[in-house]
Order: structure tokens, then C-alpha cells, then sequence
């Protein structure tokens, strides 16, 4: 029987912790080899531009595309920005029209908002209650001047996965673009930009058991060939369309990460799967507990719960020094406001409130996961034992017809 | 954002959670907040009829940790004061008492308005006129 690690970490939407793997084959590249891969004129470019040239291959290689299609970045928020703002720029003539979804991250939707201001008219598709977005309706919002769909690959907060293949035969069929945020899917779930039809996809190392710091953008070269304008002025590395010194280690981490995941991912997810499916089977048991988004289409290693009647903040704090995840609800944010991405799917801002994302990873063990289920469902049996709202529910009032003191 | 000592002191072991019984002439009832908002206390006081003191006082609260901490610390403050005595107990002396940050004092005017809105529901059941505050500006 293996010993029980704490705390446990089950954020890994968040971020990851570095495969070991990875840190090995990134530390030459500080010291020995730290050469600039722009240096052509010297054998320490020269190894820097090889390192960056094999990882290429690997982070192609994971997504099935041609090294040539992948542009390092500094991460998924850039390569967003890259390929909204190039894309609206490059391809001003022919429209102005954007299509994406009121879930997406707030890296595509605030980069919507700031090109709107430049004259962009953008489409906010909803979604239901899996945190789906309507084909038939994507597809009746497509007018003349549409330039690109952009939806998420797979949600953060809940793991929904769009059925990509059905949004990019629908792009393709109109002539229009589609791009997809991958941060979430790639190294996760099998993503292949050919069979997937997709024509612009970011995503990142930090994601995968790599280095935070460097990500990619993916920008298919045939059929169509894409191009996106570059959003910032320099050296004109990375075809032109990112300027910037790479992060040589950053890179070589990359590229480790997507090999190892692509080598490990079948073993990796059956084994996740089964703890997650294990920790949400235990934690529906407790009353009044429902799982957030689709079940069916979804990220192998994340449930979002919400219990009912208790908020998300306090029960986190009932064992947040040995369990580490994320709520929707307001309190851990500043602004206040619960998650808007729980707010989609109709759920109130009360079960908003009362939720929690358990993201799994590559090193959560089954001890971890009944360390997991023991503390949290004690948490939440103890809180409702405090809570007014699960008196007033016990007592068979109606919580709707309460009318509360907004303050 | 780190919670202090205190706070989590009240969070582990809340003072004074439970119900007493609302229909009872002594005692007033609080209920604030919304659940849409994530927090909701539900603050009630025994007075004793004899000495106008605050003998029990209970609560509930659907929350976070600081909201809890304010609403257990208010009724560990409320029993033993008499009822005009606890009218002057100020949000700020909970957010200094809990070292709550900014963010959080939103969780201490909620607890004040629990005891004044339990205190207006014992007046108000005794045959007693209203107290009238004035609105404190949040969030």
C-alpha cells in the first residue's frame, strides 16, 4: 500500500507540476547550451536552433501537423491574442465578423472585446446546459463577412468538449476560419488538426507537465494556407509572425512534454478516468450534489461539482491546507461575481456559488482520492450543519420564494 | 489570500451554532444576505425579559470562511449585552477583531445587519417601534 502524499493537488487546470522528465531535458539549455537560436553564425546558435528544430517536431508530431505550422509563444493567452488579432487583421478585407461562445476563456473573449472596438462585430454564441454550443445556431450566424469561428477545444472549468469535427466541416463548408483554443485538450485527449479540420489552435507547455512560459500557436499552411498578422514589431523570428528571442529551454521543455504525453496518454487517462469517475460516483452520494456540464463529452480527468446549500469558499477552507482545487464561486475572485462560465449553463448564481472543480493528474494517487472524498464530504456535512439555507430546504421552504435582502 | 488565525479559529470551532425558537416572543430573528450572493446569516438573540439582556444568541450561515467567523464572533459578543448595548457593536470591530482584508468586509457589515435585523424582530414582536439605520455603503 503506497504512503498517503499531502497535500493533495487537484488543480491541474490550472497548471501542472513539471514532469521530471521534462526538467532533465531542459537543464543543459541554461547552462552549457544556452545559445541564441538566432545566432547563425556559431556553433552555440547553432545547437539552440537544432533543440528548438526537434522540439518543433515533437509539439507538431503530438497534434498531427507539420513542424512548419507551429509557432512558439510565450503561452496560450498569447497565442489567443496572436490568432484573433492576426487573423482579424490579415483578413480585414474580406470581413469583420467573429464568431465564439460566451464560455470561452477570458483570453479569447476579452481579445473579442478589444477588437470590437476596432471595428470588429462579434457573435456570442450560448450554450446549454452540457456547456454545448448549438450547431444549427453557429451555423445560421454565419453571414458574408465572417472571418472565423473561434471555440474552445475543451472548457477549464468544467471540461466540456465541443464536438470539433462537426464545428470545422461547418467553417470549411462556408469558406470560414476556424480556430480553437486547445489549452485544455492538447496532451489531454487525442487532437489531430487534420481529421479535427482545424485551422488555428493555441495551446500550452504548462498545461502538460511542461515549463510555464512558452506555448504555441498552430497555423496550418495548406488547405487553406493561413496567415496572421504579428502583434508585435521585432526580429521577425518565427516566420515572421512572432518576434522575440525564443525560450530555448522553455521550448526544449515543450517539446519533451507533448512526447511524453503523447506516449503516455492512453495509460495515463484509463488510470485518471477511473479515480475521477471514483471521487465523483462517492461525492453524488452526499444530497444535493450535481455535476457541472456535459458527462459524456468531456476532459477525462475533471468533474465540477456543486453541493448544493453550502458556498464553495468555506468548504474549501475546510481542508484547503492538504487539498488544493478551485471554486466558482465569487469569494475567490475579486470581483465577486461567481463563475460566468456556471452562469452559461443556467445553473443560479447559488449553485455557481456552491461549486468545485477537482482536476486530476498524472501524479494523483487513489489514496490522494480517498483522502479526497473522506475530507470533502465531511466538509460538506459539517457546513450544511451550519447553514441556514439547508435548514430552510430540510423544512421544505422554498428557497425561490424567499425574497432575500439584496445588498 | 491567506485567512488569519482568528478566522480560522471560528471556522474550525464556530461558538454558537444552532436555532432557537422563532415563535418564541423572546426571541428575534436575522435573516440577511442572498444566496445569490454567496452568503446568507441567519443571526437570532434570547433576551431575557426580566433584565433586557441578550442571554442566548445563535446562528447559521451559508457562506465563506470569514462570513462564518464574523456571524460565530457576533453572537459570542451578543450574549451577556443588553439589547441597546449590542445596537453599538460596529462592522469594523469585527473586521479589526478578525484582521479581515478588504475583500472581506462585506462579511462583517453582514453580520451587523444581523443583529440589527434581529434586534428590530425582538422590538418588533415586543410591541417596540423599529430602530431605523442608516444604509451602509458596499461593495
Amino acid at each position: 500500500m503506497n504512503m498517503l502524499k499531502l497535500p493533495v493537488y487537484l488543480d491541474h487546470n490550472a497548471t501542472t507540476p513539471c514532469d521530471p522528465r521534462v526538467v532533465e531535458a531542459m537543464l543543459p539549455y541554461f547552462t552549457d547550451q544556452f545559445g541564441n537560436a538566432a545566432s547563425r553564425n556559431h556553433p552555440f546558435g547553432w545547437h539552440a536552433e537544432e533543440a528548438v528544430d526537434y522540439a518543433r517536431e515533437q509539439v507538431a508530431k503530438l497534434i498531427g501537423a507539420d513542424p512548419k505550422e507551429i509557432i512558439f509563444t510565450s503561452g496560450a493567452t498569447e497565442s489567443d491574442n496572436l490568432a484573433i488579432k492576426g487573423v482579424f487583421d490579415m483578413y480585414a478585407s474580406k470581413g469583420n465578423h467573429i464568431i465564439t461562445a460566451t464560455t470561452e476563456h477570458k483570453a479569447v473573449l476579452d481579445t473579442c472585446k478589444h477588437i470590437e472596438k476596432q471595428g470588429a462585430e462579434v457573435t456570442y454564441l450560448e450554450v446549454n446546459p452540457e456547456g454545448l454550443i448549438s450547431l444549427e445556431e453557429l451555423e445560421s450566424v454565419i453571414k458574408p463577412s465572417t472571418i472565423l469561428i473561434a471555440i474552445m477545444y475543451a472548457n477549464n472549468e468544467i471540461g466540456t468538449i465541443q464536438y470539433v469535427r462537426e464545428i470545422s466541416k461547418i467553417a470549411r463548408k462556408h469558406g470560414v476560419l476556424f480556430f480553437t483554443d486547445g489549452t485544455q485538450a492538447v496532451g489531454k485527449v487525442p487532437v489531430d488538426v487534420n481529421s479535427d479540420g482545424i485551422d488555428l489552435m493555441a495551446f500550452t507547455s504548462h498545461k502538460m507537465y511542461g515549463p510555464k512560459g512558452v506555448g504555441a500557436l498552430y497555423v496550418r499552411r495548406k488547405n487553406p494556407r493561413v496567415k496572421v498578422t504579428s502583434q508585435m514589431d521585432g526580429g521577425g523570428h518565427e516566420r515572421g509572425m512572432r518576434s522575440g528571442t525564443l525560450n530555448v529551454p522553455g521550448i526544449v521543455g515543450f517539446g519533451k512534454a507533448c512526447e511524453i504525453a503523447m506516449q503516455d496518454m492512453e495509460s495515463d487517462n484509463a488510470r485518471i478516468a477511473k479515480l475521477r469517475d471514483k471521487l465523483e460516483t462517492a461525492l453524488l452520494k452526499l444530497e444535493e450534489a450535481y455535476v457541472n456540464g456535459s458527462r459524456e463529452s468531456r476532459l477525462p480527468q475533471v468533474t465540477n461539482i456543486s453541493f448544493k446549500y453550502v458556498e464553495g469558499e468555506g468548504l474549501m477552507m475546510g481542508f484547503n491546507k492538504d487539498i488544493a482545487l478551485s471554486s466558482g464561486s465569487a469569494c475567490t475572485s475579486a470581483s465577486l461575481e461567481p463563475s460566468y462560465v456556471l452562469k452559461a449553463l443556467g445553473l443560479g448564481d447559488d449553485l455557481a456559488h456552491s461549486s468545485l472543480r477537482f482536476g486530476l493528474g498524472r501524479f494523483t494517487s487513489e489514496e490522494q482520492i480517498d483522502f479526497t472524498i473522506e475530507q470533502v464530504s465531511r466538509t460538506v456535512i459539517k457546513l450544511r450543519e451550519m447553514s441556514p439555507l439547508w435548514e430552510m430546504f430540510k423544512e421544505g421552504i422554498d428557497l425561490n420564494k424567499i425574497e432575500w435582502a439584496h445588498h | 489570500m491567506a485567512y488569519s488565525e482568528k478566522v480560522i479559529d471560528h471556522y474550525s470551532n464556530p461558538k454558537n451554532v444552532g436555532t432557537l425558537d422563532k415563535s418564541s416572543k423572546n426571541v428575534g430573528t436575522g435573516l440577511v444576505g442572498a444566496p445569490e450572493c454567496g452568503d446568507v446569516m441567519r443571526l437570532q438573540i434570547e433576551v431575557d425579559e426580566a433584565t433586557g439582556v441578550i442571554k442566548d444568541a445563535k446562528f447559521k450561515t451559508f457562506g465563506c470562511g470569514s462570513a462564518i467567523a464574523s456571524s460565530s464572533l457576533a453572537t459570542e459578543w451578543l450574549k451577556g449585552k443588553s439589547v441597546d448595548d449590542a445596537l453599538k457593536i460596529d462592522n469594523m470591530d469585527i473586521v479589526e477583531e478578525l484582521n479581515l482584508p478588504p475583500v472581506k468586509i462585506h462579511c462583517s457589515v453582514l453580520a451587523e445587519d444581523a443583529i440589527k435585523a434581529a434586534i428590530n424582530d425582538f422590538r418588533k414582536k415586543n410591541g417596540m417601534e423599529e430602530v431605523r439605520f442608516n444604509e451602509k455603503v458596499i461593495h
